[in-house]
């Protein structure tokens, strides 16, 4: 870990400049990814921004009729929000399949979003990395890519978004609030929020140096039947091989994400009009631009499946 | 005292406190945080300082240059010790690969520098500043490839056996099985990480360490740093585990004491986790060719049992056909074992080498036979069950029930209900049932005590055996108990200190048996010394209560001791019962498992031990070894493998993020039985090792029970689903 500076911002706008002004701070918020990272020094800040203190931790009404979520709260507490469990129950059902009761409890809503990749070769210094060190390579292609992404990917960067919650909030259509430096607030629809590799798998989202996430907006409940499904080696304290994010209304209509094959949350609105026809044809619109290597072709057939289980879940 | 003839009758059949289900004395210290581990000692004299281990970036060649000019001026930098400065140093007798100097690098993350700082975080943020070159070599990384070119190692190894004529009685077998297993390189993955201080005063050493073996590491710690053995003092009390990741000198150890000579201070170090799979040894992964033959009848004809592993230059085989030659009946029979050179980090031994990937793969492939015979797989290994060495009929085993183990674990289980091949269906879960034996030989080492009686009554033992959460403390002490006739409450036990008289250790299960039988030996010492003392003839005392009677005389222990006190130490030594009897534990593994019928998850219902190992010393402790190793078995057989990187030479999942050991979720429900049995040719404790004999034979219950809940026979592990959902049925 490198000596770094820290400061305690005072208020959204402050925090937003303080990170414009110095290229290498960062938001240091629940810290349960960025400080494991920093041990590592696979994230150097020399200065860090704590946002703890900013009041962004309440959950609120919209007048839309949805819930604005402050980018502080805690994903237990998120969790176990009444309303989240009875109107948006496939968040719960994410936020809970994901990490353990320890980190849940410091980790936070916009960190969340934020979570780095957990490709082993990201996680090993001595090793090239387009994303740790952009133009250094990839490591990860030829080499141990079980968990890695099938769709999406590029000749750089095999890397999957490793979030629970991410992949509920992509099904759910959420909405990024954030400020800019400048002070502007502007609205990111989480459709849009994530990138894919590409050339430059080192810039993961559409946040600008210094944009500040300051809530996730809720768009009104959709009803239909929740459903997260998490598959993975061990039962728990596990990434997801993949994962499903479903919500299915009672006449079979509905929205579907994946976890785990991905850069980001992987979800088409073309697939989800597939629904109608089944798990094969909502897999294959999903997985139609698949390249996975030979050790991770499994996902492939393991989407297709878990989605074929949890589509027979919600007409049971 | 020399143990050459089956036990009779000693203090220790009084069972009053050993065999009792006595909790760890060492518990309150552990569960309140005051049990001192390697890197928590602290005493506020010393002015400890911190160094933080550098590990080569590449996995074979050389390091050129390391520029320190950086991390010389980094904030708090004490001294930096490289690799190239110390230059080469004489290799521990007990280790492969070289520890720290000179400038060959054998494998990735070797230990090439250690950064002292006054704090750690200013020691390792240095660390990272370090500028190292490199020439890197090509090595050989992939044992599939490797193993054509696999040699037979040493013939001290014993690595080829040949009974009869397996090839002609394999060929003409009515029926036989022949198939291929692998088992994947492993982790120890011990909670607490390996690590030291050491600390110099003028010439003499004091490391407080992290070592399952005393003896071991002080004599290779005096080796390697080329000093005087008797100037080294280690001190190792408490150990987070170690299951065979601590039986050798590892580089903490090594680091921490260069460091501390070259600034003149205390040092700490430990290895950080991600450094720990690559940097320390591993189970090294095998590759298994099973041939059995029987005829219709279940009798087996033939068996033959071959296994493939790798290792740096120097290094041993994975010793996984050790036992095939002593499990099945079978006239005719083969083992060999070939060695191939890899470059990958040092093989070595992890809770029951040998046994633990042998029986990963025999027990499937006994599975398979059973199921080609139509027979039940519990019926077929009896009527194979042998109470001989089969391939020396003249030796018998000194105590075998393993056909009472499966019997017995067969009825609790309810084995009976175990349906044919994926017949068994329950909300989208396919439900089976799996056996395994498990089988382990019990091993014996020389092992010294010395007990002291105290004036104030009290026994002190002092031992340098280790207690690395097995129990040691509490089972030396209802030893000692037992022997002076005292409560346990009466008995204190010094572990882990090289000052006192040198034991087994902790490791291939022999630590219980060997250390209690060495606390034997000297309370024998001590009993006679206080008979003597009293002018008692040693033959008819009794020491009972607190005190010692003769006759109608009984004198206080505190009283006997008089104002000095009184000593005994003597060392277990063993006879050649351990030629002349085949001593091993038994054991049966029944697993339930259920495996998602979409996903191919498998998830464990329900675990059941049997262990047939002599005298239980206490069923707490037994109890707690047995589940920790069925728990390390389920890992074995669902999720952990070191996954080689065999473009770049090491292992890529290199924390406990992704190497992944079992939760507490993937353990639903474990039971373990103890066969109620005495094995006098073992010791006079009449007990056997129970540590590994948990685990083995695990992982393959779990592959049988995977089988019978899915059709599906997998010979590699670990068993992900990624091997499985090619073959299940497609979901609706």
């Amino acid at each position: 870990m490198r000596a770094f500076t820290y400061e305690r911002a005072s208020s959204v706008e402050a925090a937003a400049k303080a990170a414009a002004s110095n290229r290498d701070a960062k938001f240091i918020a629940g810290g349960t990814n960025l400080l494991d990272l920093m041990k590592l020094e696979i994230e150097t800040p020399t200065h860090l921004i704590d946002v703890n203190g900013l009041g962004l931790d309440r959950i609120e009404k919209t007048p839309e009729g949805g819930l604005r979520i402050g980018a502080l709260v805690r994903n237990t507490d998120l969790a176990a929000h009444d309303a989240i469990r009875k109107d948006y129950s496939l968040l719960t059902r994410a936020l809970v399949a994901g990490a353990s009761g320890q980190l849940r409890n410091k980790a936070t809503t916009a960190g969340n979003l934020l979570q780095r990749t957990r490709c082993p070769y990201f996680y090993d210094p001595n090793q090239p990395c387009n994303k740790r060190r952009p133009g250094s390579g990839c490591s990860a292609i030829g080499g141990i890519t079980r968990q890695l992404a099938v769709v999406g990917t590029s000749k750089d960067c095999l890397a999957t978004h490793p979030s629970d919650m991410a992949v509920a909030m992509r099904v759910l259509d959420a909405v990024v609030e954030t400020v800019r430096s400048d002070g502007s607030s502007r609205s990111i629809p989480i459709a849009e929020f994530y990138r894919l590799p590409a050339d430059t798998p080192h810039i993961e989202t559409e946040l600008e140096a210094g944009e500040f996430i300051t809530a996730v907006v809720l768009p009104a409940p959709i009803g239909g039947k929740h459903i997260y499904r998490k598959v993975r080696d061990r039962a728990s304290y596990a990434f997801a091989l993949v994962s499903i994010g479903a919500v299915i209304q009672e006449d079979g209509a509905g929205r579907v994400a994946v976890g785990g094959v991905a850069h980001k949350p992987w979800r088409m609105e073309a697939a989800d009009m597939e629904l109608a026809n089944g798990a094969h044809a909502v897999s294959a619109a999903l997985m139609a631009d698949a390249r996975p290597t030979e050790q991770n072709r499994f996902k492939i057939d393991l989407v297709r499946r878990t989605l074929g289980a949890v589509l027979n879940q919600a007409r049971s | 005292m020399q143990f050459d003839k089956p036990a009779t009758t000693n203090p220790i059949d009084q069972m009053k406190v050993v065999g009792r289900p006595i909790h760890r004395i060492d518990g309150e210290l552990k569960t309140t945080g005051r049990a001192m581990y390697a890197y928590e000692w602290h005493d506020p004299q010393m002015p400890y300082v911190y160094g933080y281990p550098v590990g080569a970036a590449i996995a074979k060649g050389h390091v050129t240059a390391i520029d320190t000019s950086a991390a010389q001026t980094s904030p708090g930098v004490l001294g930096i010790v490289t690799t190239l400065d110390v230059g080469d140093l004489t290799k521990g007798k007990l280790n492969t690969a070289k520890l720290f100097g000179g400038s060959e690098v054998q494998h990735y993350h070797q230990a090439i520098a250690v950064v002292v700082a006054e704090t750690f975080e200013q020691a390792r943020a240095a660390a990272s500043l370090l500028k190292i070159d490199y020439v890197a070599e090509p090595g050989v990384f992939d044992l599939k490839q490797a193993m054509i070119n696999a040699v037979k190692p040493d013939e001290a190894s014993e690595p080829d056996t040949a009974i009869g004529d397996f090839d002609n009685a394999f060929k003409n077998a009515a029926v036989t099985v022949d198939e291929t297993y692998t088992t994947p390189d492993q982790s120890h993955s011990m909670m607490e990480p390996h690590a030291s201080i050491a600390a110099w005063d003028g010439e003499d050493l004091t490391v407080w360490t992290s070592s399952q073996m005393i003896d071991w590491w002080r004599t290779d710690l005096a080796i390697t740093l080329g000093i005087d053995k008797q100037k080294v003092h280690l001190m190792s009390p408490f150990i987070g585990g170690g299951f065979g990741g601590k039986l050798f000198l590892r580089a903490d150890a090594v680091l921490a004491a260069f460091a501390a000579k070259s600034v003149g201070r205390p040092v700490k170090v430990a290895l950080p986790r991600p450094m720990i799979p690559n940097n320390t040894t591993h189970r090294p992964a095998t590759i298994q060719r099973i041939r059995i033959g029987a005829g219709q009848d279940g009798k087996i004809s033939a068996i033959g049992h071959e296994s493939w592993s790798g290792d740096l230059p120097g290094g041993g085989p994975e010793t996984a056909v050790m036992q095939t030659r002593l499990l099945y009946a079978g006239s005719n029979r083969m083992t060999a074992m070939r060695l191939a050179t890899l470059d990958l980090p040092e093989g070595n031994a992890m809770r029951a080498p040998g046994e633990a990937p042998g029986l990963m793969a025999l027990e499937i492939a006994i599975d398979e036979m059973a199921e080609k015979l139509g027979m039940d797989p519990i019926e077929f290994r009896i009527l194979n069950d042998t109470q001989v060495d089969p391939e020396n009929p003249e030796r018998p085993f000194s105590y075998r029930d393993l056909s009472g183990c499966l019997k017995l674990g067969a009825e609790r289980f309810g084995w009976a209900e175990r349906g044919r091949p994926a017949t068994r269906q329950q909300d989208g879960w396919l439900i089976g049932m799996g056996v395994a034996a498990a089988f382990r030989n019990n091993l014996v080492m020389p092992s010294g005590a010395r007990v002291r009686l105290g004036p104030d009554g009290i026994v002190t033992v002092e031992t340098d055996m280790t207690d690395i959460g097995t129990g040691s403390y509490t089972i030396i002490a209802q030893t000692a108990a037992e022997m002076m006739g005292v409560g346990i409450d009466k008995v204190a036990v010094q572990l882990g200190d090289s000052r006192f008289p040198v034991s087994a250790g902790s490791g291939g299960q022999f630590g219980a048996n060997s250390a209690t039988s060495g606390v034997y030996a000297a309370c024998v010492k001590l009993r006679e010394a206080v008979a003597a003392k009293l002018g008692f003839n040693s033959v008819d005392v009794i020491f009972e209560e607190g005190g010692v009677r003769s006759g109608n005389r009984f004198v206080s222990l505190a009283e006997a001791a008089g104002p000095d006190g009184v000593v005994g130490e003597d060392t277990m030594e063993w006879g050649d019962l351990t030629n002349t009897h085949q001593q091993s534990t038994f054991g049966g593994h029944f697993v339930e498992v259920a495996v998602d019928i979409a996903t191919g998850e498998t998830r464990i219902r329900r675990m059941l031990a049997v262990c047939a190992a002599g005298r239980i010393l206490n069923p707490i402790t037994a109890r707690s070894q047995v589940i920790g190793a069925m728990t390390m078995g389920a890992g074995g057989a669902l999720s952990e493998e070191l996954a080689v990187d065999t473009r770049l030479g090491f292992f890529v999942n290199h924390d406990l993020a992704s190497y992944e050991v079992p939760v507490h979720a993937d353990i639903p429900h474990q039971e373990v039985i103890f066969m109620d049995e005495l094995d006098p040719y073992s010791s006079p404790m009449k007990a056997k090792g129970i540590g590994e004999l948990g685990l083995c034979g695990v992982s393959a219950a779990i592959a049988n029970a995977i089988y019978n809940a899915t059709g599906v026979r997998l010979r590699h592990y670990p068993m992900t689903l990624d091997k499985l959902i090619g073959y299940l049925p497609e979901v609706a």
